[in-house]
């Protein structure tokens, strides 16, 4: 098998399973893209997580947004604005340091039946802690999203669904979302894509890989101190990147066929992809 | 700074902060921002440059010249920034010292990669080690701007690409009619008339680099980021003004600093995208038209 050595003692490595050392000395290229590979699990992990969570969160800030009342309008604005004006990096120095200040104390609950130790603690690990802050970041970036197309809802529609006596939350889950989300998905996508590229953010602003657990670009930067090399480790995080960004694009272009599906052929949005920016 | 800072043990709370904020860690710390705008002053024009070469090679008839400025906007597609930025300074650093090494050690016969070393000769060391302080730090500077040019040159090539193509076809024709040159028609009448398409997408560009240069931290110069976690880590007594771990009031500082910036430049952008308006051949434009007359 191909690089099954190096796949049995580094392919779970980013989670602790497997050898404890890190390749060094002769370092193979099996061991490179074994390594930054179970790194990526992290990213992907990170990405997914957030971006779930934040699609709900991104469309109550973007109603929140949209609403005259400027008791629900106003911190809605504000949430967007805080995040999006500032950089993720600083973002993430900023949580990590506010969550090392916590007090240290454990709660026990229980949920579904199971008994779960929730420590402060968690909040500066990585896995929780960074996965706030992508969370908070993506849904204020969504949420813009969102409300641009909430306005652009067509006055038609909403016309029709008052005509057919169709009203409050009746009306929103039936017209105002669907149109919504479907105005919205070509950007949505771009914004999905841009919060998969953040994530190798994580491990280099502040959060520490504890036990060298760390995401793709955190196992490419060893590689690339440890041989002096960067021609090799960080094409390969790019390739998987690449990759992965691919499957976004394959998955989130099935969705849009799904939300447009009803259109006649032409008047169908396709998906225009951007390249892709920092935040 | 002030002549009560002697002491600072015997200072009240006003008195210690305002001899604490203007200690000489923390001027050099103000400093660093000063840092952070000379990187946006040189970066911007440079990638603006950057990016209409590659627009401008993009729709070129010759075949070369495309493959080049569509190569280099596509590179930047779907590979996170901070690879790039990571790789590119190491392969510049490098590759200049490679370089280096060839036209000044011709007859070095070792090879320059040995196993995990990067080996070049003294002479082709970039900056010489014997060189000052100050020299490593410039070229250090001149190496993430270079890089940050790359990145963001693709950026503003792809919006300039997308900007001359959104010039209406009639201006062009219109041009062609008159009798103009290929030259002439570009310089004359694209390019004056692109920078009101191109607005929307260089600001967003702009409000990215500007989010962007807390990365100068990861390139290894002493930026805001370097200073606040350097500052703000906890003091003992041993130091002059001990505190506690004040990271988190510094990064609470920076992110008022960059809200700030964003802000104030959305502002500009806006009366710009006014001021660009004037006189087009769009909505906008139109509607300035109407209302002057």
């Amino acid at each position: 098998m191909i690089c099954g050595e190096a796949l049995q003692s580094y392919g779970l490595r980013a989670l602790g399973f497997g050898e404890r050392l890190l390749p060094r000395g002769e370092i193979t290229l099996c061991d490179q893209v074994v390594l930054i590979g179970s790194g990526m699990i992290w990213n992907v992990y990170f990405a997914v997580l957030a971006l779930l969570f934040g699609f709900a969160f991104a469309v109550l800030l973007a109603v929140a947004k949209n609403t005259p009342s400027r008791l629900t309008r106003k911190p809605a604005e504000w949430f967007i604005f805080v995040f999006r004006g500032s950089p993720l990096f600083i973002q993430f120095f900023m949580a990590y340091e506010a969550f090392v200040m916590l007090p240290r104390v454990g709660v026990e609950f229980e949920l579904f039946g199971i008994m779960i130790e929730a420590e402060t603690r968690w909040f500066a690990r990585a896995w929780l802690g960074a996965l706030i802050v992508l969370f908070l970041n993506t849904s204020a970036y969504t949420a813009e999203i969102f409300y641009g197309a909430l306005r652009a809802v067509p006055k038609g529609d909403l016309e029709a669904a008052d005509a057919y006596g169709l009203s409050g939350w009746k009306k929103f889950r039936r017209i105002t979302f669907p149109t919504m989300l479907r105005l919205a998905w070509p950007a949505y996508t771009n914004e999905a894509i841009f919060l998969f590229h953040a994530t190798a953010l994580v491990f280099f602003a502040s959060f520490p890989a504890f036990q060298q657990k760390g995401d793709a670009l955190y196992y490419a930067s060893y590689f690339a101190d440890r041989t002096f090399n960067p021609f090799i480790p960080y094409p390969i995080v790019a390739v998987y990147f690449v990759i992965f960004t691919l499957v976004i694009i394959g998955l989130f272009g099935a969705m849009n066929r799904r939300l447009n599906r009803h259109l006649p052929s032409e008047q169908r949005p396709r998906l225009r992809l951007r390249p892709t920016l920092i935040r | 700074m002030f002549e009560y800072c002697s002491d600072p043990d015997t200072l009240s709370t006003l008195n210690w902060f305002s001899c604490y904020l203007t200690n000489g860690a923390h001027f050099r710390f103000y400093q660093s921002f000063l840092t952070v705008f000379a990187l946006l002053a040189v970066t911007a024009p440079i990638s603006l440059a950057f990016g209409f070469a590659a627009a401008a090679a993009s729709r070129s008839h010759v075949a070369p010249f495309r493959w080049v400025g569509k190569g280099y906007t596509a590179m930047v597609r779907g590979v996170p920034d901070i690879v790039f930025f990571l790789f590119f300074v190491l392969v510049l650093d490098q590759g200049i010292e490679y370089l280096r090494h060839i036209v000044t050690c011709p007859d070095w016969d070792e090879p320059i990669r040995q196993g995990a070393n990067f080996l070049v000769c003294d002479a082709a060391r970039t900056p010489q080690s014997t060189s000052p302080q100050w020299v490593h730090e410039v070229y250090n500077f001149a190496l993430a701007v270079f890089t940050y040019a790359i990145v963001f040159g693709a950026f503003c090539g792809n919006v300039l690409f997308g900007a001359m193509r959104a010039v209406p076809r009639a201006q062009l024709e219109t041009a062609e009619a008159y009798g103009m040159t290929r030259r002439q028609t570009f310089w004359r009448i694209l390019v004056p008339q692109m920078w009101i398409y191109a607005l929307p997408g260089l600001s967003n560009i702009w409000m990215i680099l500007i989010k962007a240069t807390p990365l100068l931290f990861l390139l290894g110069i002493e930026d805001v980021v370097y200073w606040a976690r350097e500052l703000g880590g906890s003091r003992t007594s041993a130091y002059q003004y001990p505190h506690p771990d004040w990271r988190f009031w510094y990064f609470l500082g920076l992110l008022v600093f960059y809200l700030s910036f964003t802000r104030v430049s959305e502002i500009v952008l806006a009366r710009l995208t006014r001021k660009l308006s004037h006189g087009q051949a769009t909505m906008a434009g139109e509607d300035m038209r109407k209302a002057a007359a």
